[in-house]
């Protein structure tokens, strides 16, 4: 890709303007416009949650996220990604054997339907499971009577995290598995090995980076999850809060610095995630669907 | 346990476990997204559509969903001016640092929205490093609606970049030198040529960055300023009918949301139905 796209811009050099570039001034005209508005709307936000979150020293920062309350939000934000992102990879294994190995009516309506919690607001996301397991919900009066508290509590924000996560894995592995067809399992079982044994020998290996891919987007969405965790947790300090809603509770009090040093992780982490992502999408593009764009 | 289970409905085949992933398929999606999206939609039925409609068009409710969808509409255009210049740029043009532009674009994706929110409001806050530039002018960001479409600018940038990049890798340089040797110079081609094959993938960026923007909450609500019928966005309300117990009320403005984002989304589709029979794609 790089040499045809370099190759316009060497002819210029040699023959004057060509036909399929711009002049050089448009050219850094629009480079300036473009960088400049990536460094203002992207760049400058992340630099001012790192600034902001030592602007009180490090004694500080070390102070704000080891403070009981703060541990409490970690280890419920590891705590509900770990049951999250597991359940929502074993769907989209599922999912995706049964719309990528099989013909069958209703299949691309299926497909669409696994789209479906993308285009549902996050606040939706949360309210939907209080209107059903609230104290005024659809069995709000069953659950209470049986003692069980899904709303307020971890049951909640779990099912909460795994709505908004739960596109993110099958969309990764569907479009690669029907790209890769059946031949691989056939042969498998032709030659006699069982379904599981072809499932985990022949077809894992070959959705591995993918599934990797879309773990780390899954598990990224899973733990800064705002919104939807929002409604559904109560906001109980070192119960149900969970680190976007630690977040939350620092900043209205004006406790800002503490606020921005957990944030500072939160950032952290996005910064791992595009990481990982991008090193995927360079060394592995033609084993991750998702990645037909380089 | 392989075969010819689900009849006609299924095409045979030798490979094994369509009924379990199938069902676990169906159950898993039933039980976390289909069910209680319908208590959603059956709550707000309680209401009776006369009721619905009340609520929907409620002086508050209307001004909340309005200030959310205008504020969003704002900020997709300008995500798909500048979206479709730094797809440009990064496609096109070869600069130091380009590969680490391209990586940021997904920082939108990637960064929690409350971590965006409270960055975004500390920038531009009247104390802020931008806030603090534009005050002297006598702009005001934080706590207006100019700063709820800052926020919605932030996250739906990736959207246009996203969806105009890789067509724009794919077009096909030889329509700009056969535009360039019949005499078009290179406004004309731009204009005329490259970007009438962009519109589609324009048109779906913005849409797309449209039906994320409508339904935000984390981002915004820091730097919104949240005064009834001025900068409380709609997923805002929602929240407050929800803790003041008023279920139905709640469900209904959700309802009325849900219709917005599936229009915008029915949009995307016709677009991209257009553009395959109009560009063969």
């Amino acid at each position: 890709m790089s040499d045809a796209a370099i190759a316009p811009l060497l002819v210029s050099e040699t023959r004057g303007p060509a036909v399929t570039t711009e002049r050089l001034p448009v050219r850094i005209i629009l480079i300036t416009v473009g960088v400049t508005f990536l460094i203002l709307f992207l760049l400058l936000p992340l630099a001012a949650v790192f600034v902001e979150a030592f602007r009180a020293g490090l004694g500080a920062y070390v102070a704000a996220i080891t403070e009981p309350d703060a541990v409490a939000a970690i280890k419920l934000t590891l705590l509900v990604a770990a049951i999250a992102v597991p359940a929502n990879v074993i769907f989209g294994l599922a999912a995706s054997w049964a719309i990528a190995k099989f013909d069958f009516v209703g299949k691309s309506m299926l497909n669409t339907l696994i789209d479906l919690p993308f285009s549902v607001a996050p606040v939706i996301s949360g309210v939907i499971y209080v209107l059903l397991f609230g104290l005024q919900g659809i069995f709000g009066h069953w659950l209470q009577g049986h003692h069980v508290q899904i709303i307020f509590a971890l049951p909640g924000i779990v099912l909460a995290t795994i709505f908004v996560t739960f596109p993110f894995v099958a969309r990764e592995l569907v479009p690669l598995m029907q790209e890769q067809g059946t031949l691989d399992e056939e042969a498998a079982l032709s030659l006699g090995a069982s379904g599981w044994q072809t499932f985990f020998k022949v077809t894992l290996p070959n959705i591995r980076w993918a599934l990797l891919y879309g773990v780390v987007l899954c598990n990224a969405r899973a733990m800064g999850e705002f919104g939807a965790v929002s409604v559904v947790s109560g906001h109980i300090r070192g119960k149900t809060n969970t680190m976007p809603l630690h977040v939350e509770i620092l900043y209205n009090e004006y406790n800002f610095a503490a606020a921005f040093a957990v944030a500072s992780l939160l950032a952290l982490l996005a910064l791992i995630t595009l990481v990982i992502k991008i090193t995927l999408e360079w060394r592995y593009a033609d084993q991750i669907a998702a990645s037909r764009r380089h | 346990m392989a075969g010819a289970r689900g009849l006609a409905l299924k095409r045979p085949s030798a490979i094994p476990g369509f009924g379990l992933a199938l069902g676990f398929t169906l159950t898993y999606l039933s039980l976390i997204v289909l069910l209680p999206l319908a208590a959603l939609v059956l709550k707000s039925a309680s209401l009776g559509f006369a009721g619905f409609w009340d609520v929907v068009t409620g002086a508050r409710t209307l001004a909340a969903l309005r200030l959310s969808f205008l504020t969003s509409l704002f900020a997709a255009t300008v995500n798909a001016f500048f979206g479709v210049i730094i797809a440009w740029v990064l496609v096109r043009y070869r600069f130091p640092g380009r590969r680490l532009f391209d990586a940021f674009v997904d920082l939108p994706f990637a960064l929690p929205t409350a971590v965006a929110g409270i960055a975004l409001t500390s920038l531009y806050a009247p104390n802020g490093w931008i806030g603090s530039l534009l005050a002297p002018l006598g702009i005001k960001v934080a706590y207006t609606p100019t700063g709820i479409t800052i926020a919605l600018i932030f996250i739906g940038l990736p959207f246009v970049v996203r969806t105009v990049q890789p067509v724009l890798e794919e077009f096909d340089r030889e329509l700009e030198e056969a535009s360039a040797t019949l005499g078009a110079n290179r406004r004309q081609t731009v204009f005329h040529v490259v970007l009438p094959s962009l519109l589609p993938a324009i048109l779906t960026g913005f849409a797309l960055a449209l039906a994320r923007a409508v339904g935000e909450y984390g981002s915004v609500i820091f730097i919104a300023g949240n005064m009834p019928f001025i900068s409380e966005i709609a997923p805002l309300l929602i929240i407050i009918r929800l803790e003041e117990f008023s279920y139905p009320q709640a469900a209904a403005i959700g309802t009325a949301m849900l219709m917005i984002s599936f229009g915008i989304l029915l949009f995307v589709h016709l677009v991209q139905a257009w553009a395959r029979r109009r560009f063969g794609q």
